[in-house]
This record gives structure tokens, C-alpha cells and sequence, in this order.
């Protein structure tokens, strides 16, 4: 069971063996159970009211299927939503992070419904959705570019220690011809390069989501600066 | 009237030219070629520890010049010149290592070498420093293992040490390995007329008890730079009692010298480049006709003045530190951006020279690049003096 891909496994659960989780959900409120499955199975937050979130740390969707949060591939974590996150708070107030865009030029715009906008179909509820879930994921890369052993350093050097609050990481000035290296750099490469000089541990792939994150983290700090591609 | 207008860097030059020459002049042939062959190691000194490129030496040389002929006039007295230019108090040289951020041996010996390279550096020194000073940050997480190789390393000085504490000593356990090592925190010392006094500017507010932090948590959180859930540096209102005490039997006239590892001016308060008592420590110092602040901490070529207080920044033979987005001051004549494919670019060690009325010049002595001096005439408004701009912007 454990080979089996999550997402699919969920699937297969959620189709087939939705008659016994209505059966099984019995004991539970059936918003609860709903939330469960879907938050899981459409990896989506379950957002009762706006701040509300359902938090489904285990499943009981069939019996001896308990998933926990830990037995999911890392690689997928980044997906899914809905799990315990108050490690975002937390991380949000050691590394307070630039203020997102708020989007309020897209809530409720009028008259655009009738022209069959999709702009202005948005509500408050939406853009604290989005600001939730992008900054979990600015929290994540926060959390890698602030720890050693996330980052597999071998020495004990993490990002912040030359970087604070990404300062000098120029992360809007790529792609550029980074002369040191005699090639044009995204900034995953000069990230790479440090992770394997500095730090002396080990690169990452492009789509791993620790990179994924470190990125989100230092677009989100560089936040206000004009983007300059090529600029040194 | 404030001291640094009685005479300058440029007429003390003039002054000691124009007495080695005079004393030239009533030489002997042999006692002459003597005084030339000094003048010549002298010289040849100054360039060589200046760099080698040619343009550099030949700038370094004209602001060093004083020391040239200082050493020129120390020959001259050793071939029995009597009217030679005394040499009696050529003022106090130190030189200064800090922030190393040591950690034990087996997880990272690069920070170790660089510590042992500035040892190096400050032993070959060519005229040997009166003292040392550390400027905090010995260690990374405040162990007792990394304060120890930290110790060892700087027992290779050949100069006695100072040290002062910085925040990654500190806050493993609060001092207790620190004061087995290296006494208290708070010393004062006089040398050729001048008082020195080392102060623990890293004071930081309970934070930890009401978060349940353990000892390793509380060094975590205090050893990020951009942690917000620590508090701001102080020294705290006994250790400003004791600064001020310290100081009570000097006179106005009597030049004073500070070490701090946090610096004591508004720099930026989000990075904790920040001393929340900065300014009644400043207030205490201002009565000084020629008072000198050096703070360890930003790891950058910082220069500023308040009054009759002169500030200075220390390199960190760790890392280098990008200017903080706000706050430099205005007098800083801000370091090239260092380059992160050279291990070592942006770090360093240097050495402070404080005339005997208290003008301090500061020398930061980068490991890949020109060294930078920041002449006493520059800080006290003389803006022909301003250290050459470097050749790309720090962003």
C-alpha cells in the first residue's frame, strides 16, 4: 500500500470508497469528514468562513488507511493543504517576510459580472486564500534558507548568515551572464552554488521543492525592487 | 575646541619631514648611508605591507608617511642623531581580529583557518602592535568547545589580547563559559596617556522564559541576525553606571578609547546593528575633546562621527555583511560588494593608530583586496582625506 502513489491511492478511496466513509464519518460532523476527503483528495484548504481552516492531520477515510501527515512524500507537501501549518505563524514572526499584494483591485469589481469577467468574481475570502497558501509556501523557503540542516550544509553555514532578510541575494537581477561561472545563471544556479561551495553539501534539482521554496522566499524578500534581469 | 583641529595629520607629516631632514643634514657620511638603507627598509616596507600594485603603494605611501618617517626617525636616533625627531610617544598601535564565529573544529574548519590566518597576519605585522583587539563573536553558538579553540588560536598573539564579548559567546550560558575563559566582560586599562575600556554592549531582555526556549534555542535565535523574536541590544543600566564610573577620574583632555561589539549609533534596528543605550553611553562620552567608539558586529567598513566621537566599523574574518537597506551613515565611505566566489573577499583584520592626542586612524587590512585607511583628518571633516570611492556600488 505504501508503494502505491498517495494521490492516487486517494483517489481510488475517495471513488471507491466513498459509501463506507459516508458510513465511517457517522461519528464525525460531516463537514468534518467532507473536509477531509476533499482537502486531501483536491489537495485545496477547506475554507468554512474566511480565516477558518479545517485542519485534517489524519484521516479515517478506510479503515487501517491511517495516512499521517509524515508518511507523505516530501516532494508533495508543497501541494497539499489543509495540514497543521501553526509551524507558519511561528516561522512568520522569528522571520517576518515583505507584505504581499493584497489584491484588492480585483474584489468585487462592479458591473464585471455582467461582462463576463472573470476579474472582479473574486471576493475578500479569495485573496486571503491566496495570500494564506503563497505565503506558506515564502514560510517554507524562510524556514530551508534559515537552517543548516534543510539545506544539507556540511558545515553548519545556512543562507541568513551572509544573507539577512536575503539582502545581497539580487534574486531580481537574474537570469544574468554570471562571469565567475562563465555562463548565464538563473538564480537557482547561484543558489546551487552556494549550497555546494559555501556550505559544501549538495545541489538541488531545479524542481526540488526546497529550491521551489527558497526561491518563493527570496522573490518575496526582494519584494519593491525593480526587476533588472542581467544587472551585476 | 576640539582636539582634532591642534594639528593635523598633514602637518605632522610636514613637521617629521622637514626634522628628518634637518637631521640628515648633520650626518656623517657613515652614519648617513645607515639612516638611507632604514629609510629605504622603511619604504619598502610600507609598500609591501600596502599591496602590491604600484598605484596602490605609491597612495599608501604618501598617507603613511608618517610612520615611514617615524621609523626613519627611530634610525636616526640609532645613529646618534641628537636632534633627530623624537620618537618618545609616537602614540598607540592595535591591532584587531574579531568575529570569527567559530564553530567546534570537526563541523567547520574554514572559519578556523581564517582565524589562524589573522594571527598570522597580526604577528607579521612590521611594527609590532602595543595590544590586540578582539572584537567579539569568538564563537558561533557559544559553546564552551568553540570559545576554547577560539582561545587557542589567538594564544599564537605575540602582543597581548583584549576581548571583548559579542552575542554568540554570550547566550548559550549567559557568560559562564566566557568568564571561565576570559574574566569579565567590563575592563579598563591606561596606555601612553590614553584610557581604553572594553564594555558588553549585547545585553538582550528575557525573551526565552516565557517561550520555554532551551539554552541551544536562545543561542539559535540570538545568533540570526534577522530573528525578530529576540530583543534589541543594550549595555544595560549597571554597565552604564560602570562606564560612567570608569571614567570619572579622566580628565576632558585625557583621549578615550571604547570597544563594543554592537555599534553605539543608530545603524538599523531590524538587524540588531543597534544599541538601545547607544545614547546615554554617547552622552557619557561627549564631554571628551577626542573620544573613539570600535564596534565589532557588521562585519563592514563602517565610518561615522558624533560630536568628538569617532565610530569604526571591524572586519569579520568570517563573512562579509551587505550594508544594512537603511542607515549608514553618512561619513562611511561604503566597501566594494564582496565577491561570493572568493572565500575570503570582504574579510579581514587591521589595525587602529591613535596619536597621542587620541586622532585615531583606521586601517582595515581586506585579505583580497587594497587595504583601506580611513584617516583621523577625514573623520574630523577634512574631505580631501576621504578614502578612495571603490569601483562598484554596494547594492
Amino acid at each position: 500500500m505504501k508503494k502505491l502513489d498517495w494521490k492516487s491511492f486517494l483517489f481510488g478511496a475517495a471513488l471507491g470508497v466513498a459509501p463506507i466513509a459516508t458510513v465511517a464519518v457517522v461519528s464525525l460532523t460531516s463537514s468534518e469528514a467532507t473536509a477531509q476527503l476533499w482537502g486531501r483528495f483536491r489537495s485545496q484548504a477547506v475554507v468554512a468562513a474566511p480565516g477558518q481552516v479545517v485542519v485534517c492531520s489524519e484521516t479515517s477515510v478506510d479503515d487501517g488507511a491511517k495516512l499521517k501527515n509524515e508518511e507523505f512524500p516530501a516532494s508533495s507537501t508543497q501541494w497539499t493543504r489543509g495540514f497543521d501549518d501553526s509551524w507558519v505563524a511561528e516561522e512568520l514572526e522569528r522571520h517576518p517576510i515583505k507584505k504581499i499584494d493584497d489584491n484588492k483591485t480585483v474584489w468585487n469589481i462592479k458591473g464585471s459580472q455582467k461582462e463576463g469577467h472573470t476579474y472582479g468574481n473574486y471576493t475578500e475570502a479569495d485573496a486571503l486564500l491566496w495570500k494564506k497558501e503563497t505565503e506558506r509556501l515564502v514560510a517554507e523557503g524562510s524556514l530551508i534558507f534559515h537552517s543548516a540542516d534543510l539545506l544539507g550544509s556540511k558545515n553548519g553555514v545556512s543562507c541568513d548568515m551572509c544573507h539577512p532578510d536575503a539582502e545581497g541575494t539580487h534574486a531580481e537581477t537574474y537570469p544574468k551572464y554570471q562571469v565567475q561561472l562563465g555562463r548565464v545563471a538563473l538564480l537557482r544556479d547561484m543558489s546551487n552554488w552556494c549550497l555546494t561551495q559555501p556550505c559544501r553539501g549538495e545541489a538541488m534539482s531545479g524542481d526540488d521543492p526546497r529550491m521551489r521554496a527558497l526561491e518563493a522566499y527570496m522573490h518575496a524578500m526582494r519584494s519593491g525592487k525593480p526587476m533588472k534581469y542581467g544587472k551585476h | 575646541m576640539s582636539r582634532y583641529r591642534r594639528e593635523n595629520l598633514e602637518t605632522r607629516v610636514e613637521r617629521e619631514r622637514s626634522e628628518i631632514f634637518a637631521a640628515l643634514k648633520r650626518l656623517d657620511r657613515r652614519s648617513f648611508l645607515k639612516v638611507a638603507a632604514a629609510s629605504w627598509a622603511a619604504a619598502t616596507a610600507a609598500g609591501a605591507t600596502f599591496g602590491s600594485g604600484a598605484f596602490q603603494t605609491l597612495r599608501f605611501v604618501g598617507a603613511q608617511e608618517s610612520d615611514a618617517t617615524s621609523t626613519n626617525a627611530s634610525a636616526a636616533n640609532a645613529a646618534n642623531v641628537e636632534n633627530g625627531a623624537s620618537n618618545a610617544n609616537k602614540g598607540v598601535r592595535v591591532a584587531y581580529i574579531s568575529d570569527s564565529h567559530l564553530y567546534v573544529k570537526e563541523k567547520n574548519d574554514r572559519f578556523a583557518n581564517a582565524l589562524v590566518r589573522a594571527v598570522a597576519d597580526v604577528n607579521a605585522l612590521e611594527e609590532k602592535p602595543d595590544f590586540v583587539i578582539y572584537g567579539g563573536d569568538l564563537a558561533q553558538l557559544g559553546s564552551l568547545e568553540e570559545l576554547r579553540l577560539g582561545r587557542d588560536i589567538l594564544s599564537d598573539l605575540d602582543a597581548p589580547l583584549k576581548i571583548i564579548v559579542g552575542e554568540h559567546d554570550w547566550y548559550l550560558d549567559l557568560g559562564d563559559g566566557w568568564r571561565s575563559l576570559f574574566g569579565e566582560p567590563f575592563w579598563a586599562f591606561d596606555l601612553k596617556g590614553v584610557r581604553f575600556v572594553g564594555i558588553m554592549s549585547v545585553l538582550e531582555d528575557d525573551f526565552w522564559t516565557a517561550r520555554k526556549m532551551t539554552p541551544v534555542e536562545r543561542m539559535q535565535t540570538v545568533a540570526g541576525l534577522d530573528n525578530g523574536v529576540q530583543n534589541r541590544f543594550k549595555i544595560g543600566a549597571s554597565g552604564l553606571r560602570w562606564l560612567e564610573e570608569t571614567l570619572a577620574d579622566c580628565p576632558n583632555e585625557k583621549p578615550v578609547v571604547v570597544f563594543s561589539h554592537s555599534p553605539l549609533y543608530a545603524l538599523y534596528r531590524p538587524w540588531n546593528f543597534w544599541n538601545e543605550d547607544a545614547a546615554e553611553a554617547r552622552r557619557i562620552l561627549s564631554r571628551f575633546d577626542a573620544a573613539t567608539v570600535i564596534h565589532g558586529h557588521t562585519h563592514q567598513l563602517l565610518t561615522h562621527r558624533e560630536g568628538n566621537i569617532a565610530f569604526h566599523g571591524l572586519l569579520s574574518t568570517a563573512w562579509p555583511w551587505p550594508y544594512p537597506p537603511t542607515g549608514v551613515p553618512e561619513l562611511t565611505v561604503q566597501m566594494n560588494r564582496p565577491d561570493p566566489f572568493n572565500p575570503n573577499d570582504g574579510c579581514g583584520d587591521g589595525e587602529l593608530r591613535i596619536s597621542p592626542d587620541g586622532l585615531v586612524d583606521k586601517i582595515y587590512r581586506f585579505w583580497n583586496r587594497e587595504p583601506i585607511l580611513v584617516p583621523a583628518a577625514y573623520v574630523a571633516g577634512d574631505a580631501t582625506k576621504r578614502p578612495k570611492r571603490p569601483n562598484l556600488p554596494s547594492y
